[in-house]
C-alpha cells in the first residue's frame, strides 16, 4: 500500500462515519430560498394590511396588552398582530406564514433530494428520519403553545415564540446534520428572546430571523458544502 | 520503530468489513437495510461480511420484529471498537512513517 492509498482508506472511513450518522444532503441553496420567501412574506403582509404603519411605529403599551386602543384620529399603529381588527390580521398572517412555510419545506425537500443523489445518501433513511424526529419535538410543542397564545389573545408572544422554538428545534436537530446548524439555532433563540422584550416589532424580527439569517447561513453552507 | 503492515487487523483487510465497523463506531446501532442502502451492496454480500465480524466477536446481533417484519440490528462490541481504534492508529502511523522516508 502506498501513502495515497492509505490516505484514501482513512478518508473513506471518515466519510462513511459521517454519512451514516448525519444527514449531510441539506442544501444551502434551500436556506437562501427560504430566507427570500420569508422576506417576501413579510413584505406582502406589511404592504397588504397596513401600508401606512411602519415598523418604526411600535404600538403603545395598550396595544401590546391586547386591548385594542385605536382611537379616532391617531394613526393606526398596526405592527405585527396589532391593530383594530385582530381576527382579520391574525388569520391573514397565519395564511401568509403557512404559505411561506410550505414553500420553504417543498424547496428543501426538492433540493435535498437532488443533493442526496449526488452524495449517495438516501433521502428517506435513518439519518433524515432522526433529523426530522428531533426537529419535530420542539416544533410541535412550540406550535401548540403558539395556538394557545393566539387563542388567549397574547398575540405579542407569537413572533418571539416562533423564533425561540424554531431555534430550539435547529439545535436539537444539529446532532444529525452539519453542526453549523446549531449556531443558527442559537442565534434564532437569542433573537426570539430579544423580540419578547420588544413587543410590536414582531414582523421586523421575523424578517431578520427567518429572512436575513437564513440567507446568510444558506450562503455560508452553500459555499462550504454544496460543491 | 518501524511499523509493518502486519499490524493491521486482518479482519479489516476487506473494505466492506472496515466500512461496517466504521458505521457501527459512529452509531450505537444500525439495522441491516440501512447498512445495505448506505454501502450499496447486495444482501448476500453484506450478510457474509456481518457473519465474519460476528465470528470475531467484533459485533453483536439484535433481532426483533417491527410489526410483522423482522428487524435486525447490529452493534459493535467493546472488543470490536478497540480493534477498530487500533486499526485506525496503525493506518495513521503508517502514513506518518511513509512521509518521513
Amino acid at each position: 500500500m502506498e501513502e495515497k492509498e492509505l490516505q484514501n482508506e482513512l478518508a473513506s472511513i471518515r466519510s462513511i462515519m459521517e454519512r451514516s450518522s448525519k444527514f449531510i444532503s441539506l442544501s444551502g441553496l434551500s436556506g437562501i430560498l427560504a430566507g427570500i420567501y420569508a422576506l417576501i412574506g413579510v413584505a406582502v403582509s406589511r404592504y397588504f394590511f397596513n401600508p401606512a404603519s411602519a415598523i418604526s411605529h411600535p404600538p403603545t403599551s395598550n396595544d401590546a396588552s391586547g386591548i385594542g386602543s385605536q382611537t379616532g384620529d391617531t394613526a393606526p399603529v398596526t405592527g405585527l398582530f396589532y391593530g383594530g381588527d385582530y381576527v382579520f390580521h391574525i388569520s391573514q398572517m397565519i395564511i401568509i406564514a403557512l404559505v411561506v412555510l410550505t414553500a420553504s419545506i417543498l424547496t428543501a425537500v426538492i433540493l435535498s433530494k437532488r443533493q442526496a443523489k449526488r452524495k449517495g445518501q438516501s433521502m428517506w433513511g435513518k439519518t433524515s428520519r432522526a433529523l426530522l424526529f428531533h426537529m419535530a419535538i420542539p416544533l410541535v410543542a412550540g406550535g401548540a403553545l403558539i395556538l394557545v397564545h393566539i387563542y388567549r389573545g397574547h398575540y405579542g408572544l407569537v413572533a418571539p415564540s416562533t423564533l425561540i422554538f424554531y431555534g430550539l428545534s435547529l439545535v436539537s436537530a444539529s446532532n444529525f446534520t452539519f453542526s453549523d446548524v446549531k449556531y443558527l439555532g442559537l442565534l434564532e433563540i437569542a433573537l426570539g428572546l430579544i423580540a419578547a422584550c420588544l413587543p410590536g416589532y414582531g414582523l421586523l424580527f421575523w424578517a431578520i430571523g427567518f429572512g436575513v439569517l437564513h440567507i446568510i447561513y444558506g450562503s455560508l453552507m452553500y459555499l462550504k458544502y454544496d460543491k | 520503530m518501524k511499523i509493518s503492515f502486519d499490524k493491521l487487523d486482518k479482519a479489516f483487510e476487506n473494505r466492506v468489513r472496515l466500512q461496517i465497523m466504521s458505521v457501527l463506531a459512529a452509531n450505537e446501532r444500525y439495522d441491516f437495510n440501512s447498512l445495505k442502502d448506505l454501502l450499496n451492496i447486495t444482501d448476500g454480500n453484506l450478510a457474509s461480511h456481518l457473519k465474519a465480524l460476528e465470528k470475531e466477536e467484533y459485533i453483536v446481533v439484535h433481532k426483533s420484529f417491527l410489526g410483522r417484519k423482522p428487524n435486525t440490528n447490529y452493534e459493535a462490541t467493546a472488543i470490536g471498537k478497540q480493534a477498530f481504534k487500533e486499526h485506525l492508529n496503525t493506518l495513521e502511523q503508517l502514513i506518518k512513517q511513509q512521509k518521513l522516508t
